[in-house]
């Protein structure tokens, strides 16, 4: 084909027909990894299409879908688009009134389901008056005594698609081929630090464009597995799963269920892989906690050969001179440890591996490059179609997010602000023109949000923070939380933190402690603990969080500009920040205002110089109740640093 | 069922068919001790049947009867509209009843795959040999077999754990997998042995769940003790309550409440 094609199911006919009998779907069913060719999952898309027709759907309908990773939904996204109307995927663990909210607000007429838990969200979040009228479940369990009005099986629309061919393809046809670039591929609600969830609107311009390039600059081929395990409403999934996917003709993996993921990891051993920074934390707390477990012989292999893959093995991978002994010892270390280790979290066959949406550590991103796995870091949102900068191979550190993406332009304003333009950027906020207004200036420049400043010398991008988190202290000094926060998160046993400070003398901050690394350490340690909570309040626990706090604060001391950041006093928090209680956002990301606000009582009392403070919380369960859970904290005073050069005094 | 004049449609939806098993005045005796008094009682296609009482009370005695473990001395069993003759365990089994132990009773050291698989033993039946090379049709066996079991480790949603050792699992999970090993016999009546004990409520509401969906969904009839009336009430269709090897009560869930005699045996007050 000589054309570029303008649409998504465009892409889907181009790789049936040249890539026809290559895999384009797997997913692990009943044991076995059932299997997908692009000629059959065109096949699949069109009968599912034809179904929608038959349906009633029309030209630019919302569909809503949602559930876990599934072949089958992602061909409901591709169905949806040929019958002209547009998919709106939303997160499938999101509660009731979100649910609601972006029901109400994007008007779906339909919505492809998963199973029975999403059908009871989605009924209980339209109620009457809700334009929804038909949802189309996959799995039929628990669903049989459903009233059947607006419910139907998936497999009963292919059905009704194919028996209905004849009459409806013409149609169909007519519908895909009206497909033009600037026709809305997919809209996206954002996640939203604050305020409602926006839904962004993507064209088949901006997916197609920024896959294309995106392809080309890891030379992402046809050869690519990926896993697709990451919630189907983020936008990285969508471009991953479909739009690289489509583009490239690779094949997307499904995992057998959620708790599956490590092992599907391996079975499948992806050539191309995407995960955020939490991931990879969780990877190695559990690599780590293992070895603590192991015999004596293995672990000291495991420290000797780790250790020199720690100093040579990122200089192997970017091909910078290492002395021959060095090699051989790596080669060595890749017999006996690195190839065992990589083959047991699944990155045996890993060619490209990303991460984003959050600072990853040093010494973590250090312990993937030096097993030779090739992580880099982008930066991206989802109002760019993802890409605003990555790494290219053989220019990856891990405190910076790497140069502007192909056709992507960067600038950065007078406060700190980074700006951006690209094929990639979005149409508009749906509904919500002074939003669209307030991010996309006329010329097409999208304001990230982020500080950041482009690093002499190399021309990489540094984000230092959310351009509306960077504060001022009350002594003039700068506040950047995020900075803060990241120091304390590379710590295992810390799982999240929470730094405040704007407008204030100090800063104080609240943590979260790791429950699997904590936990773990606690029974190493013959500690004896009854819940989460009491775990966390352990005076050992909290002796070890005042160690963590007081590094972090001699490593902030020695910055200049932030050395007012070091954290005065700190509490380990009685429950863990939940996206079900508002505290994080669905992908994970804090809400300090929301945090702030909470727990109001606990801040007053670190600033007021309280020793402990009773304090009672409401939390949310998964299906909607509340309850309460009451806590004394007691308030840590943190080791401070003096600034810059007599750090070394100070710690004499 | 042929005897399908007196089934009728639950409030739920679900179809309950004419008698599968009754049991004819039962009564059960250890030397002198009587365990079971005189017990008659039926269980129904398509039902889920529980038997509570306090410690003590006979049910486990009446479960083990069932199951072909004991063998009453007075009274008759009746299976299928025929009398059952007096059997060993491993031939009721095969006549379509399963069950799952109230102190759990799989292979530690195998998988929890492994497990399950030994509930369709009795749909194996090469031979040593043939099982040896695993050629023609033990493979063909253990390959349709294996579908099976993966069906009902998708229906459990224990795909997480199937290749782990079923000792290092816990608790409520070990039970889970008890259930699956006696579904995959591919029971027409289960008997569930306090499948609820020693649960936390999250356990418990899962593990109802799964019962019911079994009951649903496979149409398997379901009889089970339980000591936890929340539980029991909730899910049940109808109750035989004993108390020292008598039954005093039997019926639906709100007549065996408000029935003076149970509340009597779980309250021990007299009343008015």
């Amino acid at each position: 084909m000589s054309e570029t094609p303008v649409s998504i199911p465009a892409l889907l006919a181009r790789n049936a027909d040249r890539i026809g009998d290559r895999p384009a779907n797997r997913e692990k069913e009943y044991g076995i990894w059932q299997s997908w060719t692009w000629a059959e999952v065109a096949e699949e898309v069109e009968a599912l299409a034809l179904g929608l027709l038959d349906l009633g759907l029309a030209v630019g309908d919302r569909v809503v879908i949602s559930g876990r990773n599934r072949p089958a939904l992602y061909w409901a996204m591709v169905a949806v688009q040929r019958c002209g109307a547009v998919p709106v995927p939303i997160y499938q663990d999101a509660a009731v009134d979100e649910i609601a909210y972006q029901l109400d607000h994007c008007g779906a007429v339909m919505a492809v389901v998963g199973d029975q838990e999403q059908v009871d969200k989605l009924l209980d979040a339209a109620g009457d008056a809700a334009p929804l009228r038909q949802m189309i479940y996959l799995d039929p369990r628990g669903l049989r005594k459903y009233d059947h009005a607006k419910l139907t099986s998936f497999e009963d629309v292919q059905k009704a698609g194919r028996d209905a061919r004849d009459r409806l393809l013409p149609e169909l046809d007519k519908r895909t081929e009206a497909l033009s670039l600037d026709d809305i591929c997919v809209m996206l609600y954002t996640s939203g630090t604050t305020g409602r969830p926006k839904g962004v609107i993507l064209s088949n311009r901006n997916i197609i464009e920024t896959s294309k390039a995106s392809c080309e600059f890891d030379h992402l081929t046809e050869a690519e597995d990926v896993l697709a395990y990451l919630p189907m409403a983020w936008v990285g999934d969508f471009i991953f799963s479909i739009g690289q996917a489509y583009w490239a003709g690779f094949c997307v993996n499904c995992p057998e269920s959620p708790d599956t993921m490590q092992v599907d990891l391996r079975e499948i051993g992806p050539t191309y892989y995407f995960a955020p920074p939490r991931v990879f934390e969780t990877q190695l707390t559990n690599v780590m906690i293992r070895m603590e477990d192991a015999t004596r012989i293995k672990k000291a292999l495991f420290d000797y050969f780790m250790d020199h893959a720690q100093r040579v093995g990122p200089d192997i991978l970017d091909g910078k001179p290492v002395s021959t002994w060095d090699k051989l010892k790596y080669r060595v270390g890749e017999l006996v440890i690195y190839g065992p280790l990589k083959n047991t979290l699944g990155f045996s066959r890993i060619r490209v591996g990303y991460t984003a949406g959050e600072a990853i550590g040093p010494e973590i991103f250090d312990f993937y490059r030096g097993l030779g796995i090739n992580l880099k870091q982008l930066y991206g949102q989802t109002e760019a179609s993802v890409f605003i900068t990555q790494q290219p191979d053989n220019e990856v550190r891990s405190d910076t997010v790497g140069v502007a993406s192909p056709g992507v332009e960067i600038r950065i304003d007078d406060k700190g602000e980074v700006f951006y333009r690209s094929p990639g950027v979005f149409a508009e906020y749906y509904k919500n023109p002074e939003s669209t207004a307030d991010t996309k200036d006329a010329d097409g420049w999208v304001a990230t949000g982020d500080a950041g400043f482009f690093e002499e010398g190399t021309g990489h991008l540094r984000i230092i923070d959310r351009a509306k988190d960077v504060g001022k202290l009350a002594g003039g000094g700068m506040f950047a939380p995020k900075y803060v926060e990241n120091k304390l998160k590379f710590f295992p046993n810390i799982l999240e933190a929470v730094v405040f400070g704007a407008g204030r003398e100090t800063c104080v901050a609240f943590l979260n402690i790791d429950l699997n690394a904590v936990g773990n350490w606690a029974e190493r340690n013959n500690i004896g603990y009854g819940s989460y909570q009491e775990l966390s309040q352990h005076p050992r626990v909290l002796e070890m969080m005042r160690d963590h706090v007081a590094e972090v604060n001699e490593s902030i001391a020695q910055d200049d500009m932030l050395s007012g950041c070091q954290v005065h006093r700190f509490v380990v928090l009685h429950k863990q920040l939940d996206a079900d209680d508002g505290e994080l956002t669905r992908t994970q990301k804090v809400r300090r205002a929301v945090i702030g606000e909470k727990f109001a009582d606990i801040l007053d009392a670190l600033y007021g110089g309280k020793d402990e403070i009773y304090t009672e919380t409401e939390v949310t369960y998964e299906d909607g109740r509340k309850g309460q859970i009451k806590a004394t904290l007691k308030i840590q005073d943190a080791q401070v640093f003096p600034v810059g050069g007599q750090v070394q005094e100070a710690a004499e | 069922m042929k005897d399908t004049a007196d089934s009728h449609v639950t409030e739920d939806g679900r179809t309950i068919g004419g008698t599968l098993l009754d049991l004819r005045g039962i009564t059960l005796r250890f030397g002198g001790v009587e365990a079971i008094k005189n017990i008659s009682f039926d269980i129904r296609q398509g039902e889920i049947r529980a038997i509570i009482g306090p410690n003590g009370a006979g049910k486990s005695s009446m479960l083990n009867v069932i199951s072909g473990f004991y063998n009453p001395q007075e009274g008759e069993v009746w299976f299928r509209g025929e009398k059952r003759p007096a059997m060993k365990p491993f031939q009721v089994a095969r006549s379509g009843v399963a069950r799952t132990f109230q102190n759990i009773a799989l292979f530690d050291g195998m998988s929890v795959l492994d497990n399950i698989m030994t509930g369709r033993l009795n749909d194996m039946h090469a031979g040593l040999v043939a099982q040896m090379i695993w050629k023609g049709k033990a493979e063909r066996e253990e390959v349709e077999n294996r579908a099976r079991v993966e069906r009902i480790i998708d229906f459990l949603e224990i795909q997480h754990i199937r290749k782990t050792p079923v000792g290092r699992l816990p608790y409520g999970l070990k039970k889970r997998v008890e259930l699956a090993r006696a579904l995959a016999a591919e029971p027409d009546l289960l008997l569930l042995d306090e499948p609820m004990a020693g649960m936390n409520v999250e356990e418990k509401e899962d593990m109802s769940r799964y019962i019911l969906d079994v009951n649903d969904e496979m149409g398997t009839t379901i009889a089970l003790i339980e000591h936890d009336m929340g539980v029991v009430m909730d899910i049940s269709d109808r109750v035989v309550v004993m108390d020292y090897g008598r039954k005093i009560g039997d019926g639906t869930p709100d007549e065996v409440r408000n029935n003076p005699q149970v509340i009597d045996a779980y309250l021990g007050v007299a009343h008015d």
